[in-house]
């Protein structure tokens, strides 16, 4: 474990070395955002929309009792889906959609000599394949997250108006009522952080791939499971310091 | 030129170079070759600096490859080319992004002389027009001649080159063997081919270092390699009858 994480260390280090030339770099960086970015727009919308509706409903089924009033359901389905549900869950599903793409073309390219040809070149391989993909996962999971927000708080608003387990009017006012800007600030510090272990777990666990397709391949689900584990671990740690 | 002094190269306990030197002149082909597993791809390895080596130095025309860190390695770098087994090209850039790759990252040309220079090269190896095909549509002959292509696209001094011709049918092996003996003609290069395909040997192998259980076993040209007595050589070179049969006729 020791040995995996020096490993992992050093090669975050090579990683941030100054390129050979900034412009070349700087494209890879915006072709990753546009791939992380643009690519993963879908997946998020779709699972926030309904994570939203789910919770709102969920919530105000458990708060069923005339002493409550039912506008709470919204602040604590607000809560929930900007504190937890959109950076840790759309952040799960991003290690899946990214983390796996990002082991499997890095891990793929060393099989097939690809990092070696760029290393006979004398092209920094770390930086110019791994540097791209960590700062486009830092910089477009928070953006992702706030649109997962967004979303997430618009699918509890259907949710209210198509099941009318809440009043629309209720879930609007509860959506306003004692608002922290401090759990927006969570769930970036948050997002930033999912963003830098899904990239640079699942970039770790390709860099160093050795064999063929099967290596890959295993290489792409390690890289998944240790970056769900490390997310969940980060989104504790970041709620107990922050919170 | 290049030269390796004693190079060692051990896996844990398993030593795969046991002290390997020789000399790699310029305008020469020099092929490396062996049987599989007498440690030819790992010396290759070592003097490109993709393995170190445990003992021993690599000299590029005098400089100490081999005691350089990263930073230092570059300049020498750029002008090594090297030719991978399976080309390596980049699977995600077209042929000319893939040639044009090096330009972008070392050279300060501007767009139109890095468009010049990559269709010079990809004329060179006769794959003109071919700017825009990505590897997945490239037959395997044509994906070596780009790996040429980019691997000559820096102007190299020194052009690696590992199993040119596997995978190949004979008729294109003779053509990337061909393109090899006369870009290092052309430009003087100092070439390294490491393979086990005999016509190679005999075709362009001017200066041939014949690896048997990680030891040099035995050093010579093309033309010495039919007269040899040395029986590991004979055994590895002669294997085939084919091979006893034209060695007979000389």
């Amino acid at each position: 474990m020791f040995y995996s994480l020096g490993r992992y260390i050093l090669l975050l280090r090579l990683s941030f070395r100054r390129p050979e030339k900034f412009s070349v770099y700087w494209a890879e960086v915006m072709r990753e955002m546009v791939s992380v970015g643009i690519g993963s727009l879908g997946i998020i919308s779709i699972i926030s929309v309904f994570i939203g509706a789910a919770t709102t409903i969920q919530v105000a089924f458990q708060l069923n009792s005339p002493l409550i009033p039912l506008s709470i359901a919204g602040s604590i389905a607000r809560d929930s889906n900007i504190l937890e549900f959109s950076p840790t869950i759309s952040s799960l599903v991003l290690a899946g959609r990214v983390g796996s793409s990002i082991a499997s073309q890095i891990g793929t390219m060393r099989v097939t000599e690809q990092i070696d040809a760029l290393e006979i070149m004398g092209v920094n391989a770390p930086g110019y394949l791994i540097a791209p993909k960590i700062i486009a996962n830092m910089t477009m999971v928070p953006l992702l997250v706030i649109v997962a927000i967004t979303l997430s708080i618009t699918g509890g608003y259907i949710a209210c108006v198509v099941s009318s387990t809440v009043p629309p009017s209720d879930y609007i006012v509860g959506l306003h009522s004692n608002f922290l800007g401090l759990t927006v600030r969570v769930a970036l510090v948050k997002a930033v952080a999912f963003g830098f272990i899904i990239a640079s777990v699942c970039a770790y666990q390709g860099f160093y791939t050795s064999g063929g397709a099967l290596e890959v391949g295993q290489s792409a689900t390690r890289g998944v499971v240790f970056s769900c584990v490390m997310v969940l671990f980060a989104d504790l740690v970041i709620t107990r310091i922050m919170l | 030129m290049i030269e390796i002094q004693d190079i060692h190269k051990k896996f844990g306990d398993n030593e795969v170079l046991k002290g390997i030197s020789a000399q790699f002149k310029p305008g020469k082909n020099n092929l490396i070759i062996g049987g599989s597993g007498s440690g030819k791809t790992t010396l290759l390895k070592c003097i490109v600096g993709l393995h170190e080596p445990t003992e021993g130095k690599v000299l590029f025309d005098g400089n100490n490859f081999t005691d350089m860190n990263f930073e230092q390695r570059v300049p020498i770098r750029t002008h090594i080319g090297m030719l991978f087994q399976n080309s390596a090209l980049f699977d995600s850039m077209n042929v000319e992004d893939n040639v044009m790759f090096p330009l972008n990252l070392f050279t300060q040309q501007s767009k139109a002389e890095k468009l010049d220079r990559v269709n010079f090269c990809l004329e060179r190896v006769n794959l003109a027009g071919k700017n825009k095909l990505f590897p997945s549509e490239l037959s395997g002959g044509m994906k070596k001649r780009v790996g040429i292509a980019r691997a000559i696209s820096m102007q190299p001094k020194y052009l690696f080159v590992d199993e040119p011709n596997s995978g190949l049918d004979p008729l294109t092996s003779i053509l990337i063997d061909d393109l090899i003996r006369e870009l290092t003609d052309e430009y003087q290069i100092t070439t390294v081919v490491v393979t086990h395909d005999m016509n190679s040997v005999m075709g362009i192998g001017d200066h041939i270092l014949f690896l048997y259980n990680g030891q040099k076993w035995w050093e010579g040209s093309n033309k010495e390699i039919a007269h040899t007595d040395n029986k590991e050589l004979n055994n590895f070179v002669f294997a085939s009858k084919f091979m006893q049969a034209a060695r007979a006729k000389l």
